[in-house]
Formats: C-alpha cells, sequence, structure tokens
C-alpha cells in the first residue's frame, strides 16, 4: 500500500466506475476517491435496476413468483428456483419424490458449471486475455445445448415446480451429460495450464486484495468469497438440503484469501459439480417427477420459514411469512452477492485501480442479483 | 541477477505454453455457425411463444375456460369467446398472448385443462415496434391448420 492512500495527500479526486462500465457487468456505479492511481476510498452505488422483487411476492401467488426468482442471478438460475421451490415445499409441507430431487441436484450443479465457466471468460477478459472467453463459451454452449433440451431455456429458467418438475429428462440427457463431464475433465487441465500458469494473470491475482475470514465473517461474505479466506462454510454441507447428504464431494478451501484463492476455489467447484452431477446420474432413481398431492392453490399455514441453498456465488436465503392466505405476506430475498459486494469498500482500500478491477471480477457480483 | 533472468524465462515459457494451446485450437474444427445461413434445429422441449394446438381435424382445443389467463403471472393472455345461439358450448373469437410481457415461465401450458396450447419453435424474433410481438394466435392457428 502506498503511503498516499494511508494518508492521502490534499489532491485526491473521484472517479465514477460505472453505471456503465464494462468491468462491472452489468448497472453498478463505484465511487472512488483517488489519490493518483491509489484508492483511498471505494463506495458501490447501488438501485440501478431495481426491480422490487420482494414487493412482487407479496402481490402475486405463490407460483407466479416463480418466473422472477430466475432473474435473480439470471447466471445460476436454477439454484434459485430451487431455494424458492423448497422454501414453499417445507412451509406447504409437500415431499417430493427422489427422482425429482436427484434431477434437481444435477440440474443445479450443471448450471453452476456454466455460471463458473462464464464467469471464468469474463474474469480473464477483464485482465485483458481474450482467447480463454471464446473457449470457455464453447463449454459453455454445450452446457446450455443440454439444459435446454431438458428444461426449454438457455438462461432464465423456469423448471422446477413445487412438488417436482416441469417435465422428465429425455433418454439424451444421461449420455449428454456424461459425455459433457468427460469432455470438461479434459478442458480442465487445459485451462490450468492456459490461465492458471500464466505469468501474467498470477502476477496480476496473486497477493492482491487479500479478504481476511474476520472480514468475510463481518460482512457476511459466502461462497467462494469466503471459502478463498479459509471459512469451510458450504450450505450443501453444513445446512444439508434436497439429496445433497447422499452425494460424495469435497468443499474446496484456501486460506490466502487473495484474488487468485477465489479464482482456485471457483476453478476447483467445477470439478466438484461434475463429481456431483455424474454420481447423481449413477443414482438417478426411476419413478415419477412430481408429487401425487400438490394442491392447485398453496395456502402454506401460518408461519415464519427460512431456507437457504448454496448458490454459484454463495449463500441465497429466502425467508418467507405466510398469513395462510395464497400470497405470501412477506419475501425477504438475501443475496449473496450483496453481501460479497459490501466488503469491496473496505478491502479495495490501498488498491491500485487495475487491482481494485481484478478484485472485482474475483468477487463474481451479478448485478441485478445485488439490487434485486 | 539470477531473480531477473528466471522471471524472463519463466515469461518466455508462459508465453509459448499459451500460444502452443492457441494454435492447436486454431487447426481444430470450427465450432461456430454461420447464421442465418445455417441455423441449429430447437429442442423438442424449447420453450419458444406459445400457440394454439391443431388436432387431427386442423381445429384447435381450447374451451375458453380461461385458466390460462387467470394463471398467466406476467398478464399477457387474454381470450374471448362467445356463445352462438342454441349451442351449448362457448366458442373461442380471440386469443391474444402480449409476448413482450411472457417470461416462458410454462404455467399456462402446464394448467390447460385440455392441452390446447403448445410451445411454438419460432425463435427468430425481431421488430420494429412493440406492436409486432402482440401475437393473434387464433389467426395463426387458422393458418397453420390451412
Amino acid at each position: 500500500m502506498s503511503d498516499l492512500a494511508v494518508d492521502p495527500s490534499c489532491e485526491t479526486f473521484v472517479l465514477n466506475m460505472g453505471p456503465q462500465h464494462p468491468a462491472t457487468h452489468g448497472a453498478l456505479r463505484i465511487k472512488l476517491v483517488l489519490d493518483g492511481e491509489y484508492i483511498v476510498e471505494a463506495e458501490p452505488v447501488l438501485g440501478y435496476i431495481h426491480r422490487m422483487h420482494e414487493k412482487m411476492g407479496e402481490n402475486r401467488s405463490y407460483l407466479a413468483f416463480m418466473p422472477n426468482t430466475g432473474r435473480l442471478d439470471y447466471l445460476s438460475a436454477l439454484s434459485y428456483n430451487h431455494g424458492y421451490v423448497s422454501v414453499v415445499e417445507r412451509a406447504a409441507g409437500i415431499a417430493i419424490p427422489e427422482r425429482a430431487e436427484y434431477l434437481r441436484v444435477i440440474t443445479v450443479e450443471l448450471n453452476r458449471i456454466s455460471s463458473h465457466l462464464l464467469w471464468l471468460g469474463a474474469f480473464v477478459l477483464d485482465l485483458g486475455g481474450f482467447t480463454p472467453l471464446l473457449y470457455t463459451m464453447d463449454d459453455r454452449e454445450q452446457l446450455l445445448d443440454l439444459l435446454e433440451s431438458v428444461t426449454g431455456s438457455r438462461l432464465t429458467y423456469c423448471y422446477f415446480r413445487f412438488g417436482g418438475l416441469y417435465n422428465d429428462v429425455d433418454d439424451n440427457f444421461g449420455p449428454g451429460a456424461r459425455a459433457f463431464i468427460k469432455r470438461m475433465r479434459r478442458r480442465l487441465p487445459m485451462y490450468h495450464k492456459l490461465i492458471s500458469k500464466n505469468v501474467i494473470f498470477r502476477q496480476r491475482l496473486e497477493g492482491i486484495a487479500p479478504v481476511s475470514a474476520e472480514m468475510c465473517r463481518k460482512y457476511g461474505a459466502t461462497g467462494p468469497v469466503a471459502r478463498g479466506s479459509g471459512i469451510a462454510y458450504d450450505v450443501r454441507k453444513h445446512e444439508p438440503y434436497s439429496v445433497y447428504p447422499e452425494f460424495n464431494f469435497d468443499i474446496p478451501v484456501y486460506e490466502q484469501g487473495d484474488s487468485m484463492a477465489r479464482y482456485l476455489i471457483r476453478m476447483d467447484e467445477i470439478e466438484q459439480s461434475l463429481r456431483i452431477v455424474e454420481q447423481g446420474l449413477d443414482k438417478l432413481p426411476p419413478g415419477p417427477i412430481m408429487a401425487v398431492k400438490v394442491p392447485k392453490i398453496i395456502k402454506p399455514p401460518k408461519g415464519d420459514y427460512y431456507m437457504a441453498v448454496e448458490a454459484a456465488r454463495g449463500s441465497f436465503g429466502i425467508r418467507l411469512v405466510s398469513d395462510g392466505s395464497a400470497t405470501p405476506y412477506r419475501l425477504k430475498l438475501r443475496s449473496p452477492c450483496l453481501s460479497n459486494l459490501s466488503l469491496f469498500g473496505e478491502a479495495a482500500r490501498g488498491l491500485l485501480l487495475p487491482d481494485a478491477v481484478a478484485f472485482f471480477g474475483s468477487l463474481d457480483l451479478v448485478i441485478p442479483d445485488i439490487d434485486r | 541477477m539470477s531473480g531477473y533472468f528466471k522471471e524472463i524465462y519463466d515469461g518466455g515459457k508462459s508465453l509459448l505454453v499459451g500460444m502452443g494451446i492457441t494454435f492447436r485450437y486454431m487447426v481444430q474444427p470450427v465450432v461456430t455457425l454461420q447464421y442465418p445461413h445455417e441455423t441449429v434445429p430447437m429442442t423438442p422441449r424449447f420453450r419458444g411463444h406459445i400457440d394454439l394446438a391443431c388436432d387431427q381435424a386442423g381445429n384447435h382445443k381450447c374451451i375458453v375456460c380461461g385458466t390460462c389467463q387467470r394463471n398467466c403471472p406476467s398478464g399477457c393472455i387474454s381470450l374471448k369467446g362467445e356463445k352462438p345461439e342454441g349451442a351449448k358450448k362457448k366458442l373461442l373469437i380471440a386469443y391474444q398472448l402480449d409476448f413482450t410481457k411472457c417470461s416462458l415461465c410454462g404455467t399456462c401450458v402446464e394448467s390447460c385443462p385440455t392441452d390446447a396450447l403448445i410451445f411454438s419453435k419460432n425463435y427468430n424474433l425481431a421488430g420494429l415496434s412493440g406492436q409486432e410481438f402482440i401475437l393473434d394466435l387464433l389467426k395463426r392457428q387458422e393458418e397453420r391448420s390451412k
């Protein structure tokens, strides 16, 4: 950290990064107070694409809110679908057939991989490397084709339903997913060779913007950001939901807390997700994909319910307060990106401006998820 | 001094490894399609905008119950039915879809008691005004059944 950043001279100036800036990947504005090229203060300014999702939840039926959940973090829409259907199923006491649970886990994990692949391409692009983006997009395209053949959409999925799924998978899904796993396992070493070992890439990330475990706890950061700082917290392991306890997978943790650690976490997570998908396909039981008794109009009993799921960017929580009617009384959405962004101001202090861009990329923020 | 040369060596090696990978991919088959000259066939479950399904005789199966309209989260479906004199059942006279509001959730298709709705495979949607996306599904169905 430069001495100037610790004790800024009187010649600081304000620079707006965003709301339209390619590295913020959406309409987010960061007000930077700079001393030369060093950041003295960074203040994220939110709300440019606030769409009142929580309020929308309060004035429509439970099913009618379903499409909204795919539009918060649109890159891991299935995790959000999963969180929402799970909390409503928990509230209304709906049991889900095992096949549906397995298919939910498989599709969510595939979605996590596609989200990480897009992040990887965009992140390296932020750092000035264009080629990896084309390779990750190629891989992601295979995955989107696979998910499209199941869910009917490519990005903003609306696939899960209370009590099960919209439709079962076809016969091509299993072989298609296995072919993708094989392909991805071949590609990962290539990515490590091309990106992880690249000198420029490493020098721009190693030791840059260390985030301590203490800071993660203070701001409630979860997901790869927390795991990159040595906090082994993953909702799938610590508050298991769905059929995750039946899978054998590891939670990658790195102690360094720098941008490189956050990058490596996501690369390892792709590997772990491939393991989960593989096991899911092996264990996939036959049977129905929809619970037999699902009321047409969902009216959960009065109460306060909470459910958290591990989305691609961290713990996504939904608090549902029901007054017994057909519309939620309150629907609070806890987004991982907002918490992960909150630590930006403190952690970016003293960084060089280009390093802050790399740090921002390593947080993997999706702006519609922050603003909701 | 040795650190200086090591850095040059590492940098050079990293560059060559990267170029090697890029070169290998350069000579591999092309993965992109020359759209619009080539297109990808849509998967059977692809969700385009909805359409009225035809039965074997070429008629639609809508009974004007209005379930799709009631269940639509965005309120983009409007339909009208009329009971001709002497008839017992309502007849569909207009079915309009405002595709500008549709989020393709599939609730209408799912809730239809007579399976009268299907997803079209139409993805080449581009227009100059919003009006072009207010679709008259009844007209589309009649044209298809001709």
